[in-house]
């Protein structure tokens, strides 16, 4: 199992970022987030061995074709591409409590 | 290959990275974005991924740490000047145009336009020493073409570092 980073904050969904530790536009999608005091968990890719990076990335492919960063997954089914707080607010209201 | 070094760039570091790629891109007609916070975050990258993989790989995308599968996106990658085309910055949002530099357009995450390994792999293979298919050409001189900025060159080999964008031999391909 990956093991996956929490940040504490408002339960509004449940947020996963598949991100890069270097990426830019992942640390501003993770300090919005934080700064909105919205609660998710990340997965820094390049942090992880190279099995465990293979497998994560076929998750990754899974939603996002081109295996892009960050890769924002919404209640395990939605998926946001890139730095988009506001596609992720729209996700998150719309979907049933 | 473990990723994880412990390895944290220095101010310093970061500091004189920053200035030798602005004074590059100043010399050759590029900007880095004014946001220094940010560029300092993507130097940072750089150097951790200089650390890693012994060269300059895009802070901003997986590497796999084969230098022949991931030198289209050393930095600056051969992606920047179509994004920077398309969107008035590259996909990290390191290089802005100048309509960002001054403020008249906005610079944001944008789609990634990098082939996935399949289609990088096929476009490897047809990789060729010769002119392009179709091109028949009695020049006195082979051209070679930067992938970087589109410099031409024409010599008998590809220079070693690109005059105008610093990309090294290796990413030159032959154009006539």
């Amino acid at each position: 199992m990956i093991e996956r980073k929490h940040v504490d904050g408002e339960k509004k969904g449940e947020i996963l970022i598949y991100a890069l530790s270097t990426c830019g536009w992942c640390r501003k999608t993770k300090k919005h987030l934080e700064d909105l005091g919205i609660a998710y968990d990340y997965i820094d890719v390049d942090l992880l061995e190279g099995p465990e990076s293979e497998e994560v990335m076929k998750t990754v492919r899974k939603f996002n074709e081109k295996g892009s960063f960050p890769t924002i997954v919404i209640n395990g089914k939605h998926c946001v591409v890139g730095y988009n707080i506001d596609k992720v607010r729209e996700i998150l209201e719309n979907e049933p409590d | 290959m473990s990723r994880i070094e412990g390895y944290i760039p220095t101010d310093d570091e970061i500091r004189t990275l920053l200035e030798k790629l602005d004074t590059e891109a100043e010399q050759s007609g590029y900007h880095l974005n004014p946001d220094r916070e940010f560029v300092s975050f993507l130097m940072e990258g750089l150097l951790v991924n200089q650390k890693r993989f012994g060269y300059l790989s895009c802070p901003c995308r997986l590497a796999s740490g084969d230098i022949e599968d991931d030198r289209d996106m050393i930095c600056p990658c051969d992606y920047r000047d179509p994004d920077l085309d398309e969107f008035g910055a590259c996909y990290c949002s390191l290089y802005v145009t100048e309509k960002v530099l001054r403020g008249e357009q906005k610079a944001g995450s944008i789609p990634e336009r990098r082939p996935n390994r399949e289609e990088r792999e096929a476009v490897r293979k047809k990789k060729q020493a010769g002119p392009p298919e179709g091109v028949k050409v009695g020049l006195p001189y082979p051209v070679w073409r930067c992938k970087v900025c589109g410099y031409l060159a024409a010599r008998d080999t590809p220079p070693e570092v690109c005059p105008i964008c610093k990309a090294s031999k290796e990413r030159f391909e032959r154009f006539m």
